[in-house]
C-alpha cells in the first residue's frame, strides 16, 4: 500500500551502494569511465547521429554503443526495437545489476531521471506523420516507446524485475532526484532496496535547443575558467543499486559506498538562469549536509554543477563560497561535464557514480582543459590528474525549471 | 501514521474553467461535443474535444513569467490557483507547499511547433520556445505563481501516474517535508498528438485541460474529505499483464455499497477498457467514467477523476468515492476517498 505506508523506522537506515553501472562517451562500464575521469580524457568529437549542418555548434560526446546488446530476459524481437536512450539504459542498469548481484525479484523499485525519455523516437514518429501521413508501419510503436515508463518497462523486464517505476523529470537535476528519491524510500521504510538513476541520449530537438539558445562552447567546454564560453552536450546512463547497508552486510554484498545526505530544493528566480547568488543552490547544499550530518569542513571534493555557461558556474561558484566559508579556500572542486559534456538527465547519476569512483580510487577527476580560473571560484579547481585521501564528496545538479538537488557520497573502507 | 486530507481541488476541462464546470458535465451525463482536428495528409478530421477559452482572461496571465507560455501552462496554473485557494483562505499559508506535477505528453504544442522550425532549418530555430518544450516548465511556472514552494517534482508516465503523485505528496506530508501539497497534472493537444492517441486507440476522443488536488495534514478542510488509502502501484512486466495487474489492484480495495462511488478511468474503448472493466464486475455500488464525457485528457483524465470523486464525497452525495486508474503503458493503481470520519489503521479498508 502506498498509503497508509507502514510505520517508518525509529533510525533510518543507513543506505549502502552495491552496484554502479555508467555509460558515457568516455566508454561502456566501470573501468573505461574511471580511467577516463582519472586521467581527465575528453570525449568530444564531430556529432554523426543527426545532421548538424546547419547548427552553430557541431561536437558532442556521443557514446559508442556495442553492435549487439549482451543477453538479457528480453527477446531478440525486444531489442531490435529498443532505442539509442534504452539501450544505454539497459547497459547501466544490467552493470549495476550484476555488480550487486541481485537476483530476479518482484519487489523492485525502479526510479529513473530523464528529460527526453525516448524523444528520437518521437522525431521519427513526427517525420512519418508530415512526410507519409497515412503510413502506420510502426508509428503505435513509436508512440509508446516515446514514453519514459516504457522504456523502465523494458530494463524491469530485461533483469527480470518487477516493481513500481517513478520517473522524475527535473530536467538537469533528474538524475540527482532520482537517486535521492530513492534514497528517501529507503530511509522512511518504504523499500528494502531499489535501482536508481538516470539516462538521455543525444537527439536533434535538444541539440537544436541548446544550440539557438547559444548555450553550447564554440571552443572548449571549461567549467569554472574566466574564458568559458559555453556547455558541450553528451550522452549516457547511470544507474546505481541502493540497498539499506544493514541488508548489504547480512547478504556479504560488496559494499561500494555510501549516500549518506540529500537536498533538493527550487530557484524560483527564472526558467533558464540560475539566481545570481546562487541561493537555492546554496540551500539544497545546506540540506544535503544536514541530513548527512556532515559540516562543510568534512566535505574533501565537491563534483560541481559546472556546465561551462557564464551564469551558471559564477552563481555555483558563489553558492560554494558562501556554503563552504573558509573551508572553500582548500576544496577541490571540479566538474566531470569538462570530460563527457552536460548529460542533462543523467548528468546527476552519471556525477554521481563519479564521486563514487573517485571515492573508492582516493583520486580527484580534473579539469585538463581548465586555464584560467573565474574571480568568483574561491576554491581550486582540479586541473590535473592527482591522487587524494577522500571520505566524503558532493555532488551538484541543477536543472533548467530551477529545481537544484546536492548528494552526498561516504567512502566505505 | 499522519491522516492527509483534501484541502482544495480544481479543474480545467472541456467542460470549461473550474470545478463547477467539471461538475455540470458530469452530472448531465451527456459525452461532451467535438470539434475537428485537421490532420495534414488526410481528408477526414480527427476529433478532439477542446479546452473553450475562459470567459475572462485569467488575472495570473499577466505574471511575468507566463508571458510566453503554451496553454499547458495556463490549464496546470489555474487548476492550482483554483486546489490552492480554498487552503489559503481557510488556513493561511503556514509552512512550505509541496508542488508533484504529473504529465504524459507535456508540452507538445511548443515541442511541435520547435521541431517544425529545427526541420525547416535549424539555425533559425526560435530560443523563444526551446525552454517552453521542456517538461519541467509547466511545474516551474505553477511554482513561480506560488508562495514558499521549495519542495517540486515533475513526475511522467501513464495516467495512473497521477495516483502516484497523490502517493508522493502524502509521504512529503507524513515526513513533516512540507505543510501541504498540490498534485497537479495536465496536458494540452495538438493534431500530431492527437494523431499518436488514434494510433494507438482508434476509438479514443483526445481532450486537454487539468486537475489539482491539494494535501494537507490539516483537518479544518473545507471540503470534509480524507484520503483513506493509495494502493501499491502494480506494474506491467512479463510476469503480470495489465489484466492482472488490475486484478490485484482490485484486490486492496472493499467491496462496492450504495454509498460509495467508484470512478473509473474506462472510455470508450472496449478493448482497452477490458481489464479494468473485469477488475470491477463484481462492483456493485454506483459508478461515474468521466474520460467517456470529456475525452481522453491523458494524464489530465486520472486528476478529474480524483477532483470528481472528492467533490462527490465533499457535496456528501457519497461517504466515499474509489477512483481507479488501469494506465495503458505502466501500471494499475487506485486510491479511496472518504468523508472525514474516525482514524483507520492500515489493514482497516476492507
Amino acid at each position: 500500500m502506498l498509503f497508509p505506508a507502514a510505520v517508518p523506522p525509529s533510525t533510518p537506515p543507513r543506505v549502502a551502494i552495491t552496484g554502479a553501472g555508467i555509460i558515457t562517451a568516455l566508454g561502456l562500464g566501470w573501468e573505461p569511465n574511471a580511467e577516463g575521469f582519472r586521467a581527465g580524457r575528453t570525449a568530444f568529437r564531430p556529432v554523426s547521429l543527426f545532421d548538424v549542418g546547419r547548427q552553430r555548434v557541431k561536437v558532442a560526446a556521443e557514446v559508442d554503443l556495442p553492435a549487439t546488446l549482451p543477453p538479457t530476459g528480453l527477446s531478440d524481437r525486444d531489442l531490435a526495437r529498443l532505442d539509442r536512450a534504452s539501450k544505454m539504459l539497459l547497459l547501466a542498469a544490467r552493470e549495476a545489476q550484476q555488480q550487486a548481484e541481485w537476483q530476479a525479484s518482484d519487489q523492485m523499485p525502479l526510479v529513473l531521471g530523464t528529460t527526453a525519455g525516448g524523444m528520437s523516437e518521437g522525431e521519427v514518429y513526427y517525420r512519418q506523420a508530415v512526410q507519409t501521413p497515412q503510413r502506420h508501419r510502426r508509428q503505435p510503436t513509436r508512440a509508446l516507446r516515446y514514453q519514459a515508463q516504457v522504456q523502465g518497462r523494458t530494463v524491469l523486464d530485461a533483469l527480470g524485475f518487477s516493481g513500481p517505476i517513478c520517473i522524475i523529470s527535473n530536467a538537469c537535476a533528474s538524475g540527482a532526484n532520482a537517486i535521492g528519491h530513492a534514497w528517501e524510500l529507503i530511509r522512511a521504510g518504504r523499500a528494502d532496496r531499489a535501482l536508481a538513476g538516470g539516462y538521455d541520449a543525444l537527439c536533434k530537438l535538444v541539440f537544436a535547443g541548446f544550440d539557438s539558445l547559444q548555450t553550447l562552447s564554440p571552443t572548449a567546454c571549461r567549467p569554472f575558467d574566466a574564458r568559458r564560453d559555453g556547455l558541450a552536450l553528451g550522452e549516457g546512463a547511470a544507474i546505481v543499486a541502493l540497498e539499506t547497508l544493514e541488508g548489504a552486510r547480512r547478504r556479504g554484498a560488496d559494499i561500494l559506498g555510501e549516500i549518506i545526505g540529500y537536498g533538493t530544493t527550487l530557484d524560483g528566480h527564472h526558467l533558464t538562469q540560475p539566481h545570481p547568488e546562487g541561493e537555492a543552490a546554496l540551500t539544497a547544499m545546506k540540506l544535503a549536509c544536514t541530513s548527512a550530518g556532515v559540516a562543510p569542513e568534512e566535505i574533501d571534493y565537491v563534483n560541481a554543477h559546472g556546465t561551462g555557461t557564464p551564469l551558471n558556474d559564477r552563481a555555483e561558484a558563489l553558492a560554494i563560497q558562501r556554503w563552504a566559508g573558509s573551508r572553500a579556500a582548500s576544496l577541490p572542486v571540479s566538474s566531470t561535464k569538462a570530460d563527457i559534456g552536460h548529460l542533462l538527465g543523467a548528468a546527476g547519476a552519471v556525477e554521481t557514480v563519479v564521486c563514487l569512483m573517485a571515492l573508492r580510487g582516493l583520486w580527484l577527476p580534473p579539469e585538463t582543459a581548465f586555464d584560467t580560473p573565474d574571480p568568483a571560484c574561491s576554491f581550486p579547481v582540479v586541473r590535473s590528474p592527482q591522487d587524494a585521501r577522500l571520505n566524503v564528496a558532493l555532488s551538484n545538479s541543477f536543472g533548467f525549471g530551477g529545481v537544484n538537488a546536492t548528494l552526498i557520497l561516504r567512502r566505505w573502507s | 501514521m499522519s491522516r492527509i486530507f483534501v484541502s482544495g481541488i480544481g479543474a480545467v476541462s472541456p467542460a470549461g474553467w473550474g470545478v463547477a464546470a467539471l461538475r455540470e458535465a458530469l452530472e448531465s451525463g451527456e459525452p461532451l461535443p467535438t470539434q475537428p482536428f485537421t490532420r495534414p495528409g488526410w481528408e477526414r478530421p480527427l476529433r478532439a474535444r477542446l479546452v473553450p477559452a475562459p470567459r475572462e482572461r485569467p488575472a495570473f496571465l499577466l505574471h511575468p513569467r507566463l508571458r510566453r507560455t503554451s496553454p499547458i501552462t495556463h490549464y496546470a496554473a489555474a487548476a492550482a490557483l483554483e486546489a490552492v485557494a480554498g487552503f489559503r483562505q481557510r488556513n493561511g499559508v503556514q509552512g512550505p507547499l509541496g508542488l508533484v506535477v504529473c504529465l504524459q505528453s507535456g508540452c507538445v504544442q511548443f515541442s511541435h511547433r520547435f521541431f517544425d522550425e529545427v526541420t525547416s532549418d535549424a539555425a533559425t530555430a526560435s530560443p523563444l520556445l526551446f525552454p517552453e518544450t521542456v517538461f519541467a516548465a509547466p511545474t516551474s511556472h505553477v511554482a513561480a505563481l506560488l508562495p514558499a514552494t521549495p519542495l517540486v517534482y515533475t513526475l511522467m508516465g501513464d495516467a495512473a501516474g497521477f495516483l502516484q503523485g497523490l502517493a508522493l505528496g502524502a509521504q512529503w506530508l507524513e515526513e513533516g517535508q512540507v505543510a501541504a501539497c498540490l498534485i497537479v497534472a495536465a496536458e494540452e493537444t495538438d493534431w500530431l498528438l492527437a494523431d499518436a492517441v488514434w494510433h494507438l486507440e482508434h476509438a479514443a476522443v483526445v481532450s486537454a485541460g487539468a486537475g489539482a488536488v491539494c494535501l494537507s495534514t490539516s483537518p479544518e478542510s473545507p471540503l470534509g474529505v480524507e484520503l483513506r488509502l493509495i494502493t501499491d502501484a502494480f506494474t506491467y512486466t512479463a510476469s503480470r499483464n495489465r489484466v492482472q495487474a488490475a486484478q490485484a489492484m482490485r484486490q486492496q480495495l472493499p467491496a462496492g455499497s450504495s454509498m460509495e462511488l467508484l470512478c473509473t478511468g474506462q472510455g470508450n474503448s472496449p478493448r482497452a477498457d477490458a481489464p479494468e472493466a473485469a477488475a470491477w464486475s463484481d462492483w456493485t455500488g454506483p459508478r461515474l467514467s468521466p474520460k467517456r464525457i470529456l475525452g481522453e485528457g491523458l494524464m489530465a483524465a486520472p486528476a478529474w477523476q480524483c477532483v470528481a470523486a472528492c467533490d462527490a464525497v465533499a457535496r456528501r452525495q457519497y461517504e466515499a468515492a474509489i477512483v481507479s486508474v488501469v494506465g495503458p503503458s505502466q501500471m494499475a493503481i487506485a486510491a479511496r476517498f472518504a468523508q472525514n470520519g474516525p482514524a483507520i489503521m492500515p489493514g482497516d479498508h476492507r
